[in-house]
């Protein structure tokens, strides 16, 4: 689980491009932020490297679980 | 690709252009409808943190920036206190993000209006920015962060909104407290409540788009993500037609551009101190704008930081002059050498904040 909440733009997409990179790509990742906006920006970029991605949200907080 | 540009960004950048244009027709500044650099400038004027007699005024675009973005994030439940990712330097970056926008005369926002206004110096700004934006992404993929934000208490996030709103209201109830340009840019303004409307609206879409000029090239190098820079393209191709339709458009030219300099390469070195500090506060001047109003106190910080640096800009003749004409001789503008100076010492600042919050250091300690 990478934890990138609190996190300013766009350090928690970076966060997810380490991961993706370091594992080759992996079939499953999880991320959790704390903004909106980094729900979409995370969203944008896993579908740009072939993820669908789900949300769950629990008390202002998301966890993204990305697969291929 | 075009599956992954949201058209609430181009819709978004298309509204700051055409608010940028009918702002300056009303009133507003040449190539200065929006200016957040500008105008956090001239509200330090108005309050006397420096009493440089042009560039006096309390903006009121800047209350409705902030303020829209509020109303947006509290309607769309995006509303939320945060705070204590570096406060104290994210204020040092802001200061010297905005000294380096005035060395240039202008924020990014503004770049992208004088652009289309035909300024071909703010196409040398553009590459500086871009530069300066490599520079900080540099840092990004070696791990740069200010660390995280924590949840704080509303009062917080309600901080700068609430003195913004507060001081505007004293403006609009007793002027007379304030100080007000006789010439200059300071002296040519919209009407009041036109122009915090209108920047209500850009600010309520800002935040529902997360339009930002630094956002969009940093993106687009570091995530062939095209979104935000859709919002740039947009702001620049609606300024262009409007400046055509308006008959406003003489073509491009380095010279006799309203309120912009000449000497390119300060041009080009202060748009890259605002590129490079921009991209290590996650947003260029409007975006912190935005993020104060969604409750964002390191952004509430940020924004006193660029009040703080627009003050000591004019005290200590940091910003750049305009070209002028006199007695029929055309004088480029520029910078002083105290201004050139403070350039270097904020590329030092940065360089030594990128170093010392990145892996970079650490790799090197093991």
């Amino acid at each position: 689980m990478i934890d990138a909440r609190g996190q300013s733009c766009p350090i928690p997409v970076v966060m997810v491009q380490e991961a993706v990179k370091k594992g080759n790509s992996p079939a499953e990742l999880q991320v959790k932020v704390d903004a909106m906006v980094c729900v979409e920006n995370i969203t944008r970029y896993a579908a740009s490297q072939g993820y669908a991605v789900t949300v769950d949200e629990a008390d202002g907080e998301y966890t993204l679980t990305l697969k291929k | 690709m075009s599956k992954r540009i949201n058209p609430l960004v181009l819709i978004a950048g298309a509204v700051v252009g055409a608010a940028a244009v009918l702002l300056t027709a009303l009133g507003n500044p040449a190539n200065m409808g929006f200016c957040i650099a500008c105008f956090v400038r001239d509200i330090a004027g108005a309050t006397k943190l420096h009493t440089a007699a042009p560039v006096q005024y309390f903006r009121p675009e800047i209350v409705g920036l902030v303020l829209g973005s509020t109303v947006m994030a509290l309607v769309s439940k995006e509303f939320k206190a945060r705070a204590g990712s570096s406060p104290a330097t994210r204020f040092v970056i802001g200061a010297f993000v905005m000294i380096g926008a005035l060395v240039f005369l202008g924020c990014p926002l503004r770049m992208v209006i004088r652009m289309g206004g035909g300024d071909l110096n703010a196409f040398v700004g553009l590459a500086g920015f871009f530069l300066g934006i490599l520079i900080g992404v540099f840092f990004l993929k070696k791990g740069f962060t200010l660390k995280r934000t924590y949840e704080v208490t509303k009062t917080e996030g309600f901080a700068l909104p609430a003195v913004l709103a507060l001081l505007f209201v004293i403006f609009l109830a007793a002027p007379s407290f304030f100080a007000f340009s006789e010439s200059g840019p300071g002296s040519k303004y919209a009407p009041a409540a036109l122009s915090l409307l209108v920047a209500m609206v850009v600010g309520a879409l800002a935040q529902k788009s997360r339009l930002c000029m630094v956002g969009g090239m940093r993106d687009a190098v570091m995530f062939r993500d095209f979104n935000l820079l859709s919002g740039f393209g947009a702001i620049f191709a609606v300024v262009l037609l409007g400046n055509v339709v308006l008959s406003k458009f003489t073509g491009f030219s380095t010279l006799s551009q309203p309120i912009s300099h000449s000497s390119e390469l300060w041009n080009l070195l202060g748009m890259t101190l605002v590129g490079w500090g921009s991209v290590l506060l996650g947003g260029c001047p409007l975006r912190q704008l935005i993020l104060a109003g969604e409750g964002n106190g390191d952004s509430a910080v940020t924004v006193l930081g660029m009040l703080v640096g627009a003050a000591f800009a004019h005290n200590f003749k940091l910003a750049g002059s305009a070209d002028s004409v006199a007695d029929g001789v055309y004088k480029v503008g520029g910078v002083a050498a105290s201004g050139k100076i403070a350039v270097f010492i904020g590329f030092a600042v940065l360089l030594a904040i990128s170093l010392l919050n990145s892996a970079l250091l650490k790799k090197e300690a093991k």
